[in-house]
């Protein structure tokens, strides 16, 4: 049974300390998802609330407020993934281009996918009031934009799921193979649901903030209003996790599971359960009341966030440290296997040297000249038949007793036969190797 | 050898990251580096030139703030996705480069990435802020000199990057002792700085023309006066990129130099070079052309001779890219890795034991006259697929009819005396890596190409072949024998 691919590493030290670079990875990663959930939750939102304005303006306002969010995210989203790319490119450099590579036309895609969607978002949001009156198309333009915002994550589910798993690389075919590995999908939805938690959280506090002039463009809708929106999108996102959640666990492979990882994740829950308790609560209490448990929620689910990004690294760390100790080991073997080839070939170069040294003590004046002719010239050269420029024979033929004339030739050619190519100069020949050269092409028998 | 090979066979996978990392330069000078002090410079001159009475001319405010809108809105949707893909692109095409480049460089690229959430949060700032700094004076001003701030900063993350291209083309020290700083302190780093900045204030003057011309009517009063700023600009400017990139050409180091003339040396790339310099030389005489004629005669300015000398300067700065490219050749890291991927001090195990041996992913363990054209296919996606595709663009077929002559069948002796020799002949090729049968298999399966029109899939539709000799199994079972 082989199947688990063993390759080396890239054969240079790591730039930091491990443990350095992976709370790095873990920090920088989480604040770059929880602008990407941002974004990607803002834009479903704002799809909703304008469609739902179509018959309510006021829903409409709404949008268009959530939609302004959504260019200033987005922009933190990418400019805050640069850093988590960069030390998971570092700290598992074989194992996330591999899976790069195998779902190669896919992951490239995302480039100009992600670029068309900011486009598509810029659009909609500039011409809220141009096409007040095209409203149908204009929700269109963000109906398509959130449907790639949807997509465009699978593509980097697929990857971050395909690096964990060497033993599948080699049944991979393409994207869609990959797509189809059977944990991709509960872990999307699990991304999706934390989108529109996250998105909740933010519209209740963007919009009840004490300096946002609520009043300057709601006629009807209150604050209290909005907040509960925003309350309900939470805890109803919220709550799905606890379905998604379970799908995840029971669909991830065994091979990163411990109780480290899962003591991780359930502490993880069971602070979520906390969070959606007083989600609850604040739900049902009155108007004046909803500000009061929303520190609370907030530091909770931000509490879980860390919690969950650093039980998946656990996952990642388990799954994956077995299989870079081998590769460490075998980088190491094949570090000291080309050392030693660097020797025996230094050797071997030294001999050669000595042979042409025993050739000319013996009389031969052309044997270093052969070794230059080798070297430069036996690609295209033959000593006595055409190969792709004429025979040494007939050099010899042509430049007898014009040595200097061969010496500019070789080093700036023309363009003499129309039925060979021209010959590429090699100014780069030393004249002690050009000396020896032209006194084997000249003395050939 | 360590990775399955991502390969676009006829777009040739060069294509894709010159694609990409060409836009994003030009979004990246124009519309970034040199556009944000111009656009702060335009912003400035609406304040002095305006009323005692007004904070600013309005009229000449909202052009500018329109400017800004299309840089804005660019550079943090197809700037910032380029400047991603790059690093993707990379990262298909050259994984072993890039992931030995961001080992060392990581640091660099670290800083870079702290400059660069601050260019973009600071880019937001400035133009999310400029409609309420509208509103008195001090704002205004305040508005203006975070411009100024900004652009200084926005500057500082190209001197960053600048920094780890110039390591690429030239690693300095770095092989010694491999450090980041002695990377840092490469010896073409502050030519190529020095040409980059007035090239990118150039490259932003020719936007600004184009914009003020979309953005103005025919005969509105802003215009003239918009166009002679911007024609003082280009002026003030190009003189010190040409001053600059004649310097930058003088202290490439030696062995490029002669490695590049080598290239020239080539009867097609002599007249495709030739017509780059006179590009080179058209776009800085057209921009300066239109830059007087703006000053002398600003209402007979048009669409027309405005967008020639933009299409050309960004013409000028591609192959300012081309040219950096091609020059590393025949490594990819200099003197550290060929382009091929495999690094210098591994040739000779490979030239030894052969490359396939050493491969992850290869199903050739030893080859014989039944699978001779797979391990040849094998050869050549590994050592060949990074420049040459089977029958697209730089197509092997190709090089090798255009030397021994175009529709000739080839000849596969003729092959297999060439390649082991062709990187003294053609410096800009790295040496050949793998042994004699491997060879052999190469110069047939060259052959079956030419005789066939077969192509070569990547991994991202073919995926990988084991070496059963690379796996987890395989290795472990070796170990349990040591015992």
């Amino acid at each position: 049974m082989n199947n688990t691919p063993l390759p080396k590493d890239i054969p240079l030290d790591l730039p930091l300390p491990e443990w350095l670079l992976v709370i790095l990875l873990v920090v920088s990663f989480l604040a770059h998802i929880v602008f990407v959930n941002l974004m990607v939750g803002g834009s479903i939102a704002t799809l909703w609330a304008e469609i739902k304005g179509l018959r309510n303006k006021e829903y409409d306002i709404l949008a268009q407020e959530i939609a302004a969010t959504i260019t200033v995210n987005k922009s933190l989203a990418v400019v805050l993934g640069v850093a988590p790319l960069l030390s998971i490119n570092a700290l598992y450099t074989i194992y996330f281009y591999t899976a790069n590579s195998l779902t190669g036309i896919m992951w490239i895609l995302i480039i100009p996918m992600v670029a068309i969607v900011f486009l598509l978002t810029y659009l909609h949001k500039y011409t809220w009031e141009a096409m007040a009156n095209m409203k149908l198309l204009h929700i269109a333009i963000n109906a398509l934009a959130v449907a790639m915002f949807l997509f465009i994550p699978l593509i980097f589910l697929v990857n971050v799921n395909l690096m964990l798993f060497p033993e599948k690389w080699m049944s991979v075919r393409g994207f869609l193979s990959a797509l189809a590995l059977p944990n991709v999908f509960p872990r999307y939805f699990h991304f999706i649901c934390a989108s529109l938690a996250l998105t909740g959280l933010f519209i209740t506090w963007y919009m009840g903030r004490k300096n946002y002039p609520f009043e300057e463009y709601f006629q009807v809708f209150t604050r209290a209003k909005v907040k509960r929106i925003g309350y309900q999108l939470a805890l109803g996102a919220s709550v799905a996790q606890f379905l998604f959640g379970p799908i995840v666990m029971a669909t991830l492979p065994a091979k990163g599971f411990s109780w480290s990882m899962m003591s991780v994740i359930l502490s993880g829950v069971a602070v979520a359960v906390y969070a959606v308790y007083y989600m609850i609560k604040t739900l049902r209490g009155s108007d004046a009341d909803l500000n009061k448990y929303f520190r609370r929620i907030v530091i909770s689910m931000s509490i879980v966030v860390v919690f969950m990004g650093s039980g998946r690294h656990v996952y990642r760390a388990n799954a994956l440290n077995p299989h870079r100790e081998l590769m460490a080991q075998k980088t190491a073997e094949f570090e000291q296997a080309s050392k030693e080839a660097r020797e025996q070939a230094l050797n071997k170069q030294a001999e050669a040297n000595e042979a042409i040294a025993a050739a000319e003590a013996s009389g031969d004046n052309t044997a270093k000249g052969k070794a230059v002719f080798n070297n430069y010239c036996a690609a295209c050269h033959k000593e006595t038949s055409l190969l792709v420029g004429p025979p040494v024979t007939e050099m010899k033929e042509i430049y007898t007793d014009k040595k200097a004339d061969l010496i500019k030739w070789i080093k700036s050619p023309g363009k003499k036969r129309p039925d060979a190519p021209q010959m590429p100069p090699f100014p780069q020949i030393n004249d002690t190797d050009m000396e020896d050269l032209t006194q084997y092409i000249l003395n050939i028998k | 050898m360590d990775f399955p090979l991502f390969h676009l066979d006829w777009l040739n996978d060069r294509f894709l990251i010159a694609m990409i990392a060409i836009i994003h330069v030009f979004i990246n000078h124009g519309l970034a580096v040199g556009f944000l002090p111009y656009i702060t410079l335009l912003e400035q001159q609406g304040v002095v030139k305006s009323g005692p009475e007004d904070i600013t001319d309005l009229a000449w405010d909202k052009m500018v703030q329109r400017m800004m809108m299309v840089g804005f809105v660019i550079t943090t949707t197809m700037g910032a996705m380029t400047g991603v893909g790059i690093w993707f692109s990379a990262a298909l095409i050259s994984p072993n480069s890039i992931g030995s480049l961001i080992r060392v460089f990581y640091w660099g690229w670290f800083t870079e990435w702290i400059v660069f959430v601050s260019e973009v949060v600071f880019i937001m700032i400035y133009f999310l802020t400029w409609k309420n700094s509208n509103k008195s004076l001090r704002a205004k001003q305040r508005h203006i000199r975070f411009g100024w701030f900004l652009s200084a900063f926005s500057w500082l993350t190209m001197a960053i990057i600048v920094a780890i291209l110039g390591f690429m083309m030239d690693p300095g020290n770095w092989v010694e002792d491999q450090s980041l700083l002695s990377a840092l302190t490469n010896p073409i780093y502050l030519p190529q700085l020095l040409f980059r900045t007035p090239t990118a204030m150039v490259v932003a003057g020719a936007f600004g023309f184009l914009l003020i011309m979309l953005f103005t009517k025919k005969d509105s009063p802003i215009r003239p006066t918009a166009l002679k700023t911007t024609a003082t600009w280009v002026l003030l400017w190009l003189p010190m990129s040409i001053l600059a990139s004649i310097y930058y050409y003088n202290v490439i180091p030696e062995a490029m130099t002669a490695n590049m003339s080598t290239a020239v040396g080539t009867m097609d790339f002599a007249k495709y070079y030739d017509l780059l310099k006179y590009i080179i030389l058209i776009a800085t005489s057209s921009l300066a052309l239109l830059a007087i004629w703006t000053l002398w005669k600003p209402k007979k300015v048009n669409l027309i001779i405005v967008i020639i000398p933009f299409v050309l300067s960004l013409g000028f700065l591609g192959i300012f890219e081309r040219v950096r490219e091609f020059i590393r050749k025949p490594y990819v890291i200099g003197n550290y890795m060929y382009s091929n991927l495999i690094r210098e001090e591994d040739y000779p195990l490979l030239q030894r034991d052969g490359i396939l041996k050493h491969s992850t992913y290869t199903s050739i363990t030893e080859i014989t006259e039944e699978n001779k054209l797979e391990a040849g296919k094998d050869v050549f996606m590994i050592a060949c697929s990074r420049c040459h595709t089977s029958q697209g663009i730089n197509s092997i077929i190709f090089v090798f009819e255009k030397m021994y002559g175009e529709g000739k069948p080839l000849d596969i002796n003729s092959m297999k005396a060439y390649i082991p020799n062709m990187h003294n002949g053609r410096t800009y090729m790295p040496p050949y890596p793998g042994n004699e049968e491997e060879l052999d298999a190469l110069a047939h399966y060259i052959f079956y190409l030419q005789q066939s029109g077969a192509t070569l899939e990547g991994a991202q539709s073919a995926g990988a072949h084991l070496n059963p000799t690379h796996s987890v199994e395989h290795f472990i079972e070796q170990k349990t024998k040591q015992q």
